[in-house]
């Protein structure tokens, strides 16, 4: 029996003088990687799949337009709406909004600007056209369809 | 002269793990990483209107036509099509045809790998077009499609071209988007891939009545 009351000499502690400097790495991990939410999204957001995508180069020259059913239907009806920062506006407006957004920009930037088109699955393709030709017209030619990577076929 | 024992200045550090806990915390409930990946598309310059619109001169041959209805029905080279996905393969043998290759198209022909040589060869037919350099890649949608489908063929005719420039160098088409372009090495890779075969799709204006 006197094999079990043999007690051992070891510390059973863990050191904890390093534990704030792990935790502020993590901190900072999520500082640097955190991007607060400048907007809030007013129109439902179920974005399309696809394969094929290409990363954004620049985040600075990207400006961002969504599109889908508004998720307070009840107030703004069923129909797909278009936001542009934290308003709907219609799509006669979306000119002033891009030139609004290259006057953000440097001279020598301005023609690179970058309309992400956040678009719901359930929208048609009716506004999203009506957007494109606005953008025509407003001379930021190039846009990116937002989507959420699908595994690869 | 000055008195020794003044109380040393110390800044109680017990309690700075919780601290950091707390501001760790805020942060990982505000995080969302962003997902800021589509597909990139440059949109035509917009119509002069004092020029009447370019009369459309290219053999018919070379023009892969996808019309999308507003129940989301496909036609493809005029014929339907229920299965999105076969379009992948569908214009990368439209592309890769060769039927009748001009100047350029030999000498693009004369450039690609065996293996695509071969597939060529294969797929041949005569309704499709004369060569990469003329070959262009229709889609018209309706007011009426839904984005979903608009954007599922958009990510098939790219997937098609990707596929063709990834083989040029040796890879796949995953693998082609994600040549980065900073990078000499990888810049030249991606300029031989590109190198005479114009990534044409063409976007048609939808019908401006539903039909």
């Amino acid at each position: 029996m006197a094999k079990f009351g043999k007690k051992s000499n070891t510390t059973q502690d863990i050191p904890t003088a390093a534990l704030p400097d792990i935790i502020f790495m993590l901190l900072f991990f999520f500082m640097v990687t955190t991007v607060l939410r400048e907007t809030d999204i007013l129109v439902k957001q179920k974005l399309p799949k696809a394969a094929q995508l290409s990363k954004l180069e620049r985040k600075s020259l990207v400006s961002y337009i969504y599109i889908g059913e508004p998720k307070q239907s009840s107030l703004f009806g069923k129909e797909p709406k278009i936001q542009v920062n934290d308003v709907f506006v219609e799509v006669d407006e979306i000119i002033q909004f891009v030139n609004q957004e290259k006057d953000k920009l440097n001279e020598a930037e301005r023609d690179q600007i970058t309309m992400s088109l956040k678009v719901d699955v359930e929208a048609k393709m009716g506004i999203v056209s009506d957007v494109q030709q606005e953008l025509r017209e407003a001379n930021a030619r190039k846009i990116l369809y937002s989507s959420v990577q699908s595994v690869d076929i | 002269m000055a008195r020794k024992n003044r109380p040393t200045a110390e800044i109680p550090n017990g309690s700075m793990a919780d601290i950091a806990f707390l501001l760790l915390i805020f942060f990982l409930v505000t995080t969302t990483i962003a997902n800021d990946k589509g597909i990139a598309m440059l949109l035509p310059p917009k119509p002069d209107p004092n020029q009447p619109p370019p009369e459309v001169t290219k053999n018919d041959r070379n023009i892969f036509k996808i019309l999308a209805n507003s129940q989301d029905k496909l036609l493809v080279e005029d014929e339907p099509l229920t299965d999105v996905f076969e379009l992948r393969e569908m214009v990368k043998s439209f592309i890769l045809n060769f039927g009748s290759p001009g100047e350029e198209g030999v000498a693009i022909y004369n450039s690609l790998p065996s293996s695509m040589k071969a597939y060529s060869s294969q797929v041949r037919r005569s309704d499709y077009s004369d060569d990469p350099t003329e070959a262009v890649v229709s889609f018209k949608a309706d007011r009426g499609t839904s984005y979903e489908l608009y954007v599922q063929v958009l990510d098939q005719v790219n997937a098609a071209y990707n596929d063709v420039y990834g083989e040029r160098v040796g890879l796949s088409a995953a693998e082609f988007l994600q040549l980065d372009r900073d990078d000499p090495v990888q810049d030249r890779k991606y300029q031989t891939a590109r190198d005479g075969i114009p990534r044409a799709i063409s976007i048609a204006e939808p019908n401006k009545i539903a039909n």
